[in-house]
This record gives structure tokens, C-alpha cells and sequence, in this order.
């Protein structure tokens, strides 16, 4: 009789495993995040190390210092780089989305059009974009619509070939459900399939960013400099020929900073669109 | 749905419609159904029950329009029109991406109507399955009978003249099938609808329905059919008593009768 009076007067029972439990979920939550930058902070400080202990010349390793240093004094030039590259990005970004979706709708609406379109993608993914640049520098006039061609080339085929998936991985039951209930070919692909693919596109876009700047940097080297000023893969190249190295990490670092926040910005997008509903976005218990 | 009057007893009511010889085959050579006739008439609670691969699925989907029958005829009395089919599938089926209230919404908003246009009729059918705070939710939120609760409001939300149900609770654990059937024959005893439910339980369908159609497999056919008389409204206490366990007999003999008649010509 008193055990449950006793109990109800003291807090509520917590046993050592849970403790345990909950102390090792906060660890992890600290670790997340301090880690990675407790890890970065490490690698950036062996370096300086390396090349101070080592007196390693600047024309061959330059320290983080150094490369900092450049970077601020370079901040002109290659902020201007870092934009022309950047917008090649985006846009052959963009037109990937707008391609890849637009040929994973008209692949889902006939069957004949996959058949007869999807090698063509194929061929076009595989065959490595370094070596059709240059045709496309020959044959296409406009060195922006180059460039946009091949950023797009290699950007386009994780979108086009996750929400074809996705299009493609509708609940059978809820397709009878849209056949009974009389819909549109028009109905189902908005009110269901569209739906449906939304994760699918998302982790395609995930991928894509990436390789739109990786599509950009590659279609750079290959077409040298021109009328629309230089990107940060021409710098590259150009910091090489002088042996300024410092400038070459500099440049390298924009880039790959760059990559970093367009792969953050589409993880941001994806938690936004989906954290209400979808199952990669559930946090379970335990 | 306004209408208060009792559903009329068997042999009154009004014919809904009519399965005359039906046959279905597969691949040129599978039998899923073999000269099927089945009258359902309005208030009927039919139930379906027989083995897997009796064709009580196929029967399903052939009154749905999901497919055509190879021959025979099916007739609805007045004409199959917009709205007349509900249908609830034995998962929830519900889009993850939409709330309650907007699950509920599909088939009005696949008549183009706006969700302002029939928001009355919405809530009138959440309301129906207990539902009617969760509107907002997201099918995620809500627990595995909860989701059917949707789906067969949903089903309802037209106010249709049949109700398809292919083995709506058999993935629930006991306690909340039981919770739902009882719901379920509320709803009937309020909104008067016609029921064609497949089931593989005999406990289920003599619960539930006024008519037991049993099937048979190889090839899917109709092998008898028993009457429930037991008195509606029917409650926890018609589970437990002696007029329960009598016609499960009823229906179970049955069954295995329709079993046997495949053993026997598997045998010969």
C-alpha cells in the first residue's frame, strides 16, 4: 500500500540504462557538430605544421596563412571568377531541373518516348564530358551556351533518372483508388505522381549540384578564357602557368566552398518540403 | 442518408446490382472466377469469404471497373454514375503527403471540386469515423487503425451507393478490428450504405454481414452462400453468445465444404 504513495512523491523513476541512454544521446549531439570542426581545425594546423617544420618553399606547399593571405588580396579577381563560375553553376543547374523533370514527365506519360529517348541519355551520361567539350566549343558559337551544355550534360542525369524513379513508384492501391474515382491523366501526375517523386527529385538534386560545378570547372579548363571574363577553373590554370601556387589554393578553396553550400541549400530545401511527412525526416524514438 | 427508415429485411429490398455468369480468365488459361452470379441488393452487407485465390478479389475489382470480365454481364440497376463506388483497400492507402482532411478530400477533388466547395461533406464523413479532430494531422501522426478510419472516410465521403472493402482490417491487431467492426456496423445501421467486404475470417464476416457469399477455389466460384439472421444492431454481446458460435459453425462447415470440393477434384 505506501510503496505507490512513496513513489508518487518522488520524481519520476529514471533507471541507469535510460541515463545512460540519455547521456550518451547528448554526447552525440555535442560531437555532431564539434568534432567535424575539431577534425578540420586539426588537418589546417598539420598542414601549417608540416610546411613550417619541413620549410617547405611557398611555390611548392604554401601554408593556410599564406593561402589566406592571398585570398584576401586576390579578393578582387576572384570574386569575380567565383561569380562567373557560379552563375554557369546555378543555370545549368536550373536548366538540369527543368530538363530532367521535363524528360522524366514525358518518359512516364508514353512508354514509346522512354524506349526511343532513353539511350540517348544513357550514351550522353556515360561518355565523359572532357571529352565532348571540346566539340561542343567547336559547334556551339556562344561560349555561355558552351559552357551551359556541358554543365548540363553532366547535371542532368541524377535528376532525370531519380524522378523517372519516382514518377514510376506510386502505390498501386492509390492508382486503382485515382482509376476508380475517373482521373485525368493530368490529375494523377499532379495530385499523385508528382507527389510521390518529390524525395526521389530531391536526392537527384542533392547529386546534381554537385556535378553542375563540376560540370562548370571541367567546361572552363577546356574553354579557356573569352568574352564573359574568367572563372575560377581558368584562374587555376592561369595561377599554374605563373607557378603561383597560393593563388591556386585560393581559387580551389571558392570552389570547393562552393560546392559545400549548394549541397547544403538543397539538403535545407529537402528538409523543408519534406519534414512533415516523409519518412526519411522522422526522427524514431530509440 | 437523411432517410430514417430501417433497412428493409431480405427479399424487400431493392436490386443494386447483378453478376449474371461471370468468368474471368488469366493468361488464356488461368480460372479466376468461372460463371459467378451475384445479386446485391440496397442495404445488403455482403460478405465475400473463401481460400486465397478464390477469386473474391477479382470479383472486387471486376465491380469496381478495375478490369473487364472475360464474359458475362454486370448490371447496376439505374447505372454506374460518378460517386456511386467506395472503396477501401486492406492497407490504409492514404498519400503521406496530404493531411486527413485532404486524404478525405480525393475523390470530390478528382471531380474538381475545391476543398471550400465540399468541406462540409469532408468533415460529416471525419465525423462519422470519430475523426473529425484530426483533420489536420498528417497520416504519419496516427496510429495504424486510425489511418483505416481515414480510408474509410474517404470511402464515404461521396455518399456512394456501394461500398467496396478488400479485407479492411485483417492487417489490426484483434482489439482494434473488433473496435472497428463494431464502428463499422454503426455507420451502416446510420447511413444505411450496401457492403461488399472480402474477408478470410469467419468470425469477421458472420459479425458483420446479412448475407455470407462462400467461394471456392480452382477455379474461383461460388460454392454457397449462407444467411446471418441475427437481428441488428449487433453488439459485443452478440459475439459472445450462443446464436454467434451456431452460425460460425454454419459458415465454417461452410467453408471447408468449399475446400473439400477442390481437394476432392484435386484427388480425382
Amino acid at each position: 500500500m505506501s510503496a505507490p504513495e512513496m513513489h508518487a512523491t518522488q520524481a519520476p523513476v529514471v533507471d541507469l540504462e535510460e541515463l545512460q541512454h540519455a547521456r550518451a544521446q547528448r554526447r552525440d549531439k555535442i560531437a555532431k557538430w564539434s568534432l567535424p570542426i575539431l577534425m578540420l581545425g586539426l588537418a589546417i594546423f598539420l598542414w601549417d605544421r608540416i610546411v613550417v617544420w619541413n620549410e617547405i618553399p611557398h611555390y611548392i606547399l604554401p601554408g593556410p596563412g599564406l593561402v589566406i593571405q592571398t585570398l584576401i588580396e586576390d579578393w578582387g579577381m576572384l570574386s569575380d571568377a567565383l561569380w562567373v563560375t557560379l552563375k554557369i553553376t546555378l543555370m545549368a543547374l536550373g536548366v538540369a531541373v527543368v530538363g530532367g523533370v521535363g524528360l522524366a514527365v514525358l518518359f512516364t506519360q508514353s512508354r514509346y518516348f522512354e524506349m526511343a529517348f532513353y539511350p540517348f541519355a544513357v550514351i550522353l551520361q556515360v561518355t565523359p564530358v572532357v571529352s565532348i567539350a571540346p566539340l561542343i566549343f567547336i559547334y556551339v558559337d556562344s561560349r555561355l551556351a558552351g559552357l551551359l551544355l556541358c554543365a548540363w550534360i553532366v547535371a542532368f542525369f541524377p535528376i532525370l533518372s531519380n524522378t523517372t524513379l519516382g514518377l514510376n513508384s506510386t502505390d498501386h492501391n492509390l492508382r486503382d483508388l485515382y482509376k476508380i474515382y475517373g482521373a485525368t491523366r493530368w490529375q494523377r501526375l499532379r495530385y499523385l505522381q508528382l507527389p510521390t517523386a518529390l524525395p526521389y527529385f530531391l536526392g537527384g538534386l542533392r547529386i546534381a549540384g554537385g556535378l553542375s560545378l563540376i560540370g562548370a570547372v571541367v567546361a572552363e579548363y577546356v574553354a579557356g578564357t573569352g568574352g564573359i571574363g574568367s572563372g575560377l577553373a581558368f584562374r587555376i590554370l592561369e595561377a599554374g602557368y605563373r607557378l603561383n601556387i597560393p593563388r591556386m589554393f585560393a581559387a580551389l578553396i571558392l570552389i570547393a566552398a562552393t560546392g559545400v553550400v549548394i549541397f547544403t541549400f538543397a539538403s535545407l530545401l529537402s528538409h523543408a518540403l519534406l519534414h512533415k511527412w516523409h519518412e526519411s525526416a522522422i526522427k524514431r524514438e530509440n | 442518408m437523411s432517410d430514417h427508415s430501417l433497412i428493409p429485411p431480405m427479399g424487400q429490398r431493392d436490386e443494386l446490382l447483378r453478376m449474371t455468369d461471370v468468368d474471368k480468365v488469366f493468361n488464356g488459361n488461368v480460372e479466376a472466377l468461372k460463371n459467378l452470379n451475384l445479386t446485391v441488393n440496397q442495404g445488403d452487407f455482403i460478405s465475400l469469404l473463401g481460400p486465397s485465390g478464390c477469386g473474391k478479389s477479382t470479383a472486387l475489382r471486376l465491380i469496381a471497373g478495375l478490369m473487364r470480365q472475360t464474359s458475362g454481364q454486370i448490371k447496376w440497376n439505374g447505372g454506374l454514375n460518378e460517386g456511386d463506388l467506395g472503396v477501401v483497400f486492406q492497407e490504409p492507402t492514404l498519400m503521406p503527403w496530404a493531411t486527413v482532411e485532404q486524404n478525405a478530400w480525393l475523390p470530390h477533388r478528382l471531380r474538381g471540386k475545391s476543398l471550400d466547395d465540399v468541406r462540409g461533406d469532408i468533415m460529416w464523413a471525419l465525423k462519422m469515423v470519430g475523426l473529425e479532430k484530426f483533420q489536420k494531422s498528417y497520416p504519419r501522426e496516427l496510429s495504424g487503425g486510425m489511418k483505416m478510419r481515414v480510408s474509410i472516410a474517404r470511402a464515404l465521403v461521396t455518399q456512394p451507393r456501394l461500398i467496396l472493402m478488400d479485407e479492411p482490417f485483417a492487417a489490426l491487431d484483434e482489439i482494434t478490428r473488433h473496435k472497428l467492426n463494431n464502428d463499422l456496423l454503426m455507420l451502416r445501421d446510420k447511413l444505411k450504405c450496401t457492403v461488399i467486404f472480402v474477408t478470410h475470417s469467419v468470425f469477421e464476416s458472420v459479425f458483420l454481414s446479412d448475407r455470407i457469399v462462400v467461394m471456392a477455389a480452382r477455379p474461383g466460384r461460388v460454392s454457397a452462400e449462407v444467411s446471418v439472421d441475427a437481428p441488428y444492431p449487433r453488439t459485443e454481446e452478440f459475439r459472445t453468445s450462443a446464436q454467434y458460435a451456431e452460425l460460425c459453425r454454419k459458415a465454417s462447415d461452410a467453408l471447408h465444404g468449399a475446400m473439400n470440393q477442390h481437394g476432392e477434384r484435386a484427388s480425382a
